[in-house]
């Protein structure tokens, strides 16, 4: 992590609980100015209620007007420059253009589409924990379960070569890398459209059954190269990093919570109530895009001017008690319908129906295999300056 | 939590709707997506005893598309 940078607020955590000054401030005053990675000021907003309003609200909150290309002491780029990266990057765009976008994916991610997925899934989850039992305890659960597993599965989906692992999740990380200078991160977004574009390029002339293929055969006409490129770039991005770190920090906190993960062993049907409450307790995205207001709003009784910066601590509002009770305590048995782990509104997560299958089907078959799955240290290291949070490693035995 | 069991009627904007599918994995018995990812109202009207399961999918749902018509 580089010294020049803080932590912003929002990404501070104690292990798998938001840092007790964010927990005070939804406590307190609800909204509180504070100064973003880009080194300028926003509003932070924590409360359950107010993170659900304000995601609900994609015409006061907008996520078109980043400011992410007008930092201070960054190059400044050309409009073109700007349409270049932007484009087909749903989280950069307001309805009605994020509404275009957004319709051309939905049939690919509808609950009947996953769940034709879930033979395939089983599979892959089947051959990597053969693979674990075959080379012997220890294994690093990241590096032969929780990434691999996701990974394949969008790469299968998307149609990308997934011997071509090395380099793209070399690039997914420093893109999400928020301790890298915003130049670098932006650089590995731009190699990743560049090579994207190569596939869709590919796409174009041979199209497969895969998701490139049926942009290019179904909506060919309406999307450029660009877009194409930049709708494979995210979800490419978006279908690994998210899962994985569910799968690595989900399986140790269950560990670190021995009587839920005895229940769970004990009445498996309570998976799909468990995997929502890991959801909401360990809400791994910290928070949506930053978003600006495009007029003078009032948030928690706090007026925030036109044109200023939000952000959603998503964290904050998973365990505000009004969302739950008795929030800080991981309960299986809760009903945790509601939470906003997956955001909320127009940009609520498009891959979350894949993501509930993909935990649904992983965690049940790695608690079966290893009935004496445990921490094997060094201690599982933590990652906090990154847009996702979640592991970077994780030993375990059994 | 558990309300009085009215029979509600539902009301789904198709316009609005993003595909999340968390209506159909709310309460399948009402819900269901066309080829576009777009809910269908298989039960506009759902008997009282799904009264309950039809008010978790109006507030499951991100996008605002689904709404209750009480009586
Ligand atoms: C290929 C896809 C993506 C690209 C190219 C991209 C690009 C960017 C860029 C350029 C920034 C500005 C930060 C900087 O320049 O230092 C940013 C910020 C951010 N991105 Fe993305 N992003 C992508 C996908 C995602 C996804 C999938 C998520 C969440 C699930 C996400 C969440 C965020 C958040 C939360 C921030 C703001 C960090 C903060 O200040 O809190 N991004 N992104
Ligand atoms: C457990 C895993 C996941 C979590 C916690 C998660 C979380 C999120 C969140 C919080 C957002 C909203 C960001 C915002 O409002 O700014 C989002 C958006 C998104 N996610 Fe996920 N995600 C997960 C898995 C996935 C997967 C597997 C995919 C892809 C296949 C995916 C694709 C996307 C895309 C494309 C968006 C942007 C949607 C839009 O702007 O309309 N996510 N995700
Ligand atoms: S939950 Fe809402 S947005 Fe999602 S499919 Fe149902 S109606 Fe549409």
């Amino acid at each position: 992590m580089s010294e020049s940078m803080t932590l912003p607020l929002h990404m501070r955590r104690a292990e798998f609980d938001p840092a007790a000054e964010l927990a005070a401030v939804r406590d307190e005053e609800g909204v509180r100015k504070v100064r973003t990675v880009f080194g300028v000021d926003g509003w932070l907003i924590t409360r359950f209620a107010d993170v659900r309003a304000v995601l609900g609200d994609a015409e006061r909150f907008s996520n078109a007007h980043q400011m992410v290309f007008r930092i201070p002491g960054m190059p400044q780029r050309t409009d073109e420059e700007i349409a270049e990266l932007r484009a087909g990057n749903l989280l950069a765009f307001d309805p009605p253009e994020h509404t275009r976008l957004r319709r051309m994916l939905t049939p690919e991610f509808t609950v009947r589409r996953m769940r034709r997925l879930e033979p395939r899934i089983h599979d892959i989850v089947t051959e990597h924990l053969d693979a674990m039992e075959r080379t012997g305890p220890p294994a690093d659960l990241v590096t032969d379960f929780a990434l691999p597993i996701p990974s394949l599965v969008i790469c299968e989906l998307l149609g990308v070569p997934y011997d071509d692992r090395a380099d793209f999740q070399r690039r997914s990380g420093r893109m999400l890398d928020l301790s890298l200078p915003p130049q670098e991160r932006a650089a590995a977004s731009l190699e990743s459209r560049v090579y994207m574009g190569e596939l869709v390029a590919r796409a174009k002339t041979d199209p497969g059954d895969d998701l490139l293929g049926m942009l290019v055969r179904e909506h060919g006409e309406d999307l450029t190269p660009a877009e194409l490129a930049g709708i494979g770039s995210l979800l490419l991005l978006a279908g690994h990093e998210t899962t994985s770190n569910m799968l690595s920090l989900g399986t140790l906190a269950l560990l670190r919570n021995p009587e839920q993960l005895e229940l769970l062993r004990k009445e498996p049907e309570r998976i799909d109530a468990a995997v929502e409450e890991l959801l909401r307790w360990l809400s791994i995205v910290h928070s949506g895009m930053t978003k600006v207001t495009t007029t003078d709003v009032e948030v928690a009784g706090q007026h925030i001017p036109a044109g200023e910066i939000v952000i959603c601590a998503l964290p904050a509002a998973n365990r505000d008690p009004a969302l739950a009770a008795d929030p800080d305590r991981l309960d299986i048995g809760r009903d945790s319908l509601g939470h906003v782990a997956f955001g909320h509104g127009v940009h609520h997560c498009l891959g979350a129906p894949l993501a509930r299958m993909e935990m649904r089907v992983a965690f049940p078959a790695l608690l079966q295999r290893f009935p004496g799955l445990r921490e094997a240290g060094p201690e599982p290291a933590f990652r906090s300056f990154n847009v996702v949070y979640g592991l970077s490693s994780f030993k375990v035995a059994w | 939590m558990s309300e009085e069991q009215k029979p509600v009627r539902i009301r789904a904007d198709r316009d609005v709707c993003i595909g999340a599918g968390m209506c159909v994995m709310t309460a399948e018995q009402i819900f269901d997506q066309d080829d576009d990812g777009v809910v269908v109202l298989l039960e506009p009207e759902p008997p009282a005893e799904h009264a309950d399961l039809a008010r978790r999918a109006v507030r499951a749902c991100p996008s605002g598309a689904l709404s209750l018509v009480e009586d």
